[in-house]
């Protein structure tokens, strides 16, 4: 509480193109972020000024060696969206990284948002490729055949709280929260026994803390890049959740870690169990699909993965409690929390149409009844796969919500107006409505800052440290009474002066 | 592909099957658990529908590289 809360998810999306001609990913991928632009619009560029993915939340002196923006070097597209979004190629997939937001609901709505733009860009990037062309993009972070892509959460945490701190207090919930947060897949990269496991991402991991993200990826990562005031804040950069369709899933992984942010930085979370080894236990809850396995804690004695997660809740419910939090999300998230860990206590199939990993493993399981088909066999490994297909029509998570097997928390109709319009009460506001209003003028934007031209002789560069401003509140009357980019610059020089 | 043909015959029997054992099935549940079967069971005919029809090629091809 006393930070102000902001969260950011990007999602690397899976791609693959089936037709005549052959495409490779990098390719296929540009032309889904290309197919999105608006006709005749030039790309808005992204501002690289203030980036830093080698800075280091243990090194107490930042590096500020010369780093290449490599996406710029190889010229793949990239474009920032009206709704405050960044869209762009990252090595060979297409990412969507959300506006900041305030709170897991609105991450929700603006997370679904991306997998519209996703649908709507490969659609339409098909349309370029020779007739009989289909571009599919798959919301996962496996190809089941030894590569991961990621999704990466990032809270804004008060620069104060040690990292280390962060690292001791959050390990062993990391770890246990696979029982929402995973996304299900078929066999694993560690163990030919696993028939099915609960999340994508696990086995990927080696470590327990480290700067890497693609190899000896850590549990705890350590980019050290707020894309804000670096002395107010520092950026917990979280690779270890899976992409999630199941929007409850999504909202538990936002909202539980946005409260025990808060706990953690007003020192109200101390104590928590301390595991004898992380990364196995991660490994462990993962492939173990009854949810009822304990792992060693460096104590001597053990815990399941409920048990672990009910240690943070109960520390949670605890706080709400003390602080008189009325927070209507908060309370909803405590609330389906503890239904989740209860459901999985009773029986952790009931958790099928909550969250991704059951509502799979029911799918699976009946067609491999149905069909009587080994868990190896590709039919099976088709449905994980087609499970995450972002395609209304084909997408097996999309079939299931259209037959109301799926529990909703946003309605389609928040989902296409966040398409198009950024959140309120964050500087994605400011961002988006510049694009929308100013489009031509935008030559590039960062999260932290916008580049416009306005043409004087050189572009005019306006910083945006602080993601609470650039709010509606706060820039809504002047967005509405300047008509042109020159005049807001004019007129935020005039402010500041 | 070649095998596709056996698979389908494959279903067919399944489909049958399952089609004897259905009256059984009724004669022991309540009605709502006899809703919640045809679900499944509409929904597993769904995807048979929907599923890729090469998906033995589709899921070899598929071949991503890494990310992050």
């Amino acid at each position: 509480m006393t930070t102000p809360k902001f969260v950011g998810v990007e999602t690397e999306y899976g791609i693959a193109v089936d037709g005549p001609t052959e495409v490779n990913a990098v390719l296929a991928s540009s032309l889904v972020v290309g197919a999105y632009r608006r006709s005749g619009r030039r790309d808005v560029r992204w501002d690289h000024t203030d980036e830093h993915p080698m800075r280091d939340a243990r090194s107490p002196e930042p590096d500020d060696a010369y780093e290449p923006s490599i996406d710029d070097e190889l010229g793949l597209a990239n474009t920032v969206l009206t709704n405050g979004a960044r869209f762009y190629v990252d090595h060979a997939h297409p990412e969507y990284s959300t506006p900041e937001c305030t709170n897991a609901r609105d991450l929700v709505v603006w997370d679904k948002a991306g997998e519209w733009v996703l649908r709507n860009a490969a659609a339409r990037a098909a349309d370029t490729l020779p007739q009989g062309s289909r571009v599919l993009v798959h919301k996962n972070n496996t190809d089941g055949k030894g590569a991961a892509y990621g999704t990466h959460e990032n809270y804004l945490v008060d620069r104060q709280v040690p990292f280390g701190h962060l690292t001791r207090l959050l390990l062993p919930f990391f770890v246990s929260r696979t029982l929402y947060v995973g996304a299900g897949r078929i066999g694993s990269e560690l163990d030919e026994s696993v028939g099915f496991q609960l999340s994508q991402r696990a086995d990927f991991f080696e470590v327990e803390v480290g700067l890497e993200t693609t190899l000896k990826r850590p549990l705890m990562n350590t980019r050290d890049e707020p894309h804000a005031d670096p002395q107010r804040y520092r950026r917990l950069h979280v690779i270890n959740g899976d992409a999630n369709l199941c929007e409850v899933a999504t909202y538990l992984k936002v909202g539980t870690m946005l409260l025990i942010l808060d706990m953690i930085e007003d020192g109200e979370l101390t104590d928590v169990p301390e595991l004898a080894d992380p990364v196995s236990a991660f490994h462990a809850f993962s492939h173990d699909v009854t949810c009822r396995g304990r792992v060693r804690l460096a104590d001597g004695g053990e815990a399941s993965a409920v048990e672990l997660q009910r240690h943070y809740l109960d520390a949670c419910q605890r706080y709400v409690k003390q602080r008189e939090i009325v927070d209507p999300t908060t309370l909803d998230v405590l609330q389906r929390w503890q239904q989740v860990l209860d459901l999985v206590d009773d029986d952790p199939r009931q958790l099928a149409g909550i969250v991704d990993w059951a509502t799979k493993l029911e799918l699976l399981e009946g067609y491999r009844r149905r069909h009587d088909l080994p868990w190896t066999h590709d039919r099976m490994k088709m449905v994980d796969l087609q499970y995450h297909d972002v395609r209304l029509e084909s997408g097996l998570y999309h079939r299931l919500v259209e037959r109301g097997r799926v529990e909703r928390l946003v309605g389609d109709d928040e989902v296409a107006a966040a398409v198009h319009t950024p959140p309120v009460d964050t500087r994605a506001w400011f961002r988006g409505e510049c694009i929308r209003r100013f489009g031509e003028d935008v030559v590039a934007a960062g999260w932290d800052s916008l580049v416009l031209d306005v043409g004087g002789e050189s572009l005019q560069r306006v910083p945006m440290m602080e993601p609470g401003r650039g709010t509606r509140e706060l820039t809504g009357a002047l967005l509405e009474e300047v008509t042109t980019a020159a005049e807001l610059v004019a007129r935020l020089a005039g402010d500041e002066g | 592909m070649s095998d596709s043909g056996s698979q389908r015959r494959r279903e067919d029997v399944d489909r049958e099957e399952r089609e004897e054992d259905a009256p059984q099935e009724a004669a022991s549940s309540t009605a709502r658990d006899e809703e919640l079967l045809d679900d499944v069971d509409e929904l597993l005919d769904e995807i048979d529908d929907v599923l890729e029809t090469n998906a033995e090629e589709f899921v070899r091809g598929y071949v991503q590289k890494g990310g992050e």
